[in-house]
């Protein structure tokens, strides 16, 4: 279950699947690692945690046994509370020019697509691609499509968009091969910001469909 | 001060990299060649985290606006200024007005160009570290004015060092790079882990700070002689040194600039004391292989070749 990556990290695999506990246990179990000092950080990702330590603060066994201790106290240990963050869409037109034909594709209306998209609550699995991108799902299965066959050469910053099981959000322009349903004016990334990013890893996220104004 | 008058590769400002915003997508960035970046600062008694000019894939001109002394290391480069022709590993005096000009031989990729006192640029997110694709810091540019920090001693006792030949890494044309095997090792055949280490390797022409794509030598085995499962691996994080073999089967080592996460399986991971060495691969000429080793042996390494730097 613990496996080193190369000589300065340390890949943990709670579990092989795409599934929120098993997501949900990655990021409690991120956040009792925080403690250990000769971490300099931890990558949360669906069912794996990267571990990246010091080598010259630590050796693979010293940080493997204090990673073991805290991993069997895993389930005791309190879970964090998510954030739930609430985020404005306007769903179609040139917002998102791919709502039409994903809702043709999948035998749906577009509103009953943007209602579909809105209802549930997403869990933030991972981030990653390009900075603040966060990974989402899981997706009514009603939803799930293939990537596009030809991606966009430049998606815009703030893009609601899905593929597979999941949605995401571009957080700065892009190219991108997942159908764009909606826009956010949410920033979710600002480099100068002492908080650069708008999501975190383990975030539950909603979406509310907006009117444009 | 310097001004830059004239480039043609690439460069970007490098401290040692950015932590703690890996979770967040953000890759550490920092030097491609840890050793030389961190040699070049000891050479002028700064901090091994300073900021310094990382100089690849072609040439730079400056000029000093005012007396400094450079320290430059790296691989594939010499320095020319005044009258003199420097070789790398070496500091010297500049006067304000002389031109300096790093200037691309053979024999590696990145040069390293620290200044006394550390050059002096904007932090973003707790680091100088340019990383451009995703819009943090810039590429140098031609009429750049590059401002430093105080200098740690006087301008003249810090010039005319040379680095100890004895701290030296082997930098070659034909390195044999230490990997530790990755947790997806055993997704492969064992045909295909032997192909892996017995195989030699060319560096594409296409290689970036993002990543080294190699190509086997002579021939790659097929897909299905190479792999035992055929199932997708799920996104994970990632690393610098990371060997993912994509389905082409032709291996693509992650650098400095590379994502904090991937779904291409992972063979190896190549070991921080010899990143430099696979750094400084030139595409057409070096000749890689990879050898095995263990986790801490690679610690033994890396510290007897931190230490050299520290």
């Amino acid at each position: 279950m613990l496996k080193p990556l190369g000589d300065s990290a340390i890949l943990i695999q709670l579990g092989d699947a795409i599934d929120p506990i098993l997501n949900q246990r990655v990021h409690a179990l991120s956040a009792l690692l925080q403690t250990i000092p000769a971490v300099i950080e931890t990558v949360p990702a669906y069912c794996t945690l990267l571990v990246h330590y010091d080598p010259l603060a630590t050796t693979y066994d010293q940080i493997k046994n204090l990673i073991d201790e805290k991993i069997s106290h895993l389930d005791e240990s309190t879970h964090r509370p998510s954030r739930r963050l609430e985020i404005p869409v306007l769903y179609g037109g040139a917002s998102g020019p791919d709502l039409e034909p994903a809702a043709t594709t999948l035998a749906l209306s577009p509103s009953e697509l943007i209602r579909l998209h809105s209802q549930r609550e997403y869990t933030v699995y991972m981030m990653g691609f390009t900075p603040g991108f966060p990974y989402m799902g899981i997706l009514d299965e009603k939803l799930t499509l293939p990537r596009l066959s030809n991606p966009r050469t430049r998606v815009p910053a703030g893009s609601v968009a899905i593929a597979g099981s999941q949605t995401g959000i571009y957080p700065v322009d892009s190219p991108g091969g997942w159908h764009i349903l909606g826009h956010t004016p949410l920033k979710l990334f600002d480099p100068t910001s002492e908080n650069p990013f708008l999501f975190a890893p383990g975030d539950v996220v909603k979406f509310i469909p907006g009117d444009g104004r | 001060m310097l001004e830059l008058l004239e480039l043609t590769g690439i460069a970007t400002i490098q401290d040692s990299g950015r932590r703690g915003w890996k979770k967040f997508g953000v890759p550490t960035s920092g030097p491609m060649d840890w050793f030389a970046h961190q040699a070049a600062n000891s050479l002028l008694d700064t901090p091994p985290n300073s900021a310094v000019i990382e100089l690849g894939l072609g040439e730079i001109t400056f000029r000093a606006l005012r007396d400094t002394t450079l320290a430059v290391t790296g691989a594939g480069y010499e320095v020319e200024t005044y009258v003199w022709t420097f070789p790398l590993w070496t500091t010297f005096y500049v006067r304000a007005g002389w031109t300096v000009r790093v200037k691309k031989i053979s024999g590696g990729n990145w040069a390293y160009i620290a200044i006394a006192g550390g050059f002096d640029s904007p932090i973003i997110m707790n680091s100088r570290s340019a990383y451009l694709r995703g819009g943090l810091g810039s590429a140098l540019k031609t009429g750049d004015i590059l401002h430093s920090g105080k200098p740690a001693n006087e301008l003249i006792k810090l010039a005319a060092r040379d680095f100890p030949v004895e701290k030296f890494i082997p930098y070659s044309q034909t390195p044999v790079i230490d990997v530790i095997p990755a947790p997806q090792a055993d997704w492969f055949t064992a045909e295909g882990i032997r192909a892996f280490y017995e195989s030699e390797y060319s560096l594409s022409p296409s290689f970036d700070r993002m990543g080294y794509r190699l190509h086997m030598l002579p021939s790659r085995l097929p897909k299905s002689q190479r792999l035992r499962k055929s199932i997708e691996l799920i996104s994970e994080g990632m690393t610098m040194g990371s060997i993912q073999i994509p389905a082409d089967g032709q291996p693509i080592v992650m650098m400095a600039d590379a994502p904090t996460t991937g779904g291409y399986l992972k063979i190896a991971n190549v070991i921080r004391a010899d990143l430099p060495l696979l750094a400084q691969c030139e595409t057409g000429v070096s000749r890689i292989r990879f050898r095995e080793t263990t986790v801490d042996d690679a610690r033994k390494k890396y510290h007897v070749i931190a230490r050299a730097v520290g």
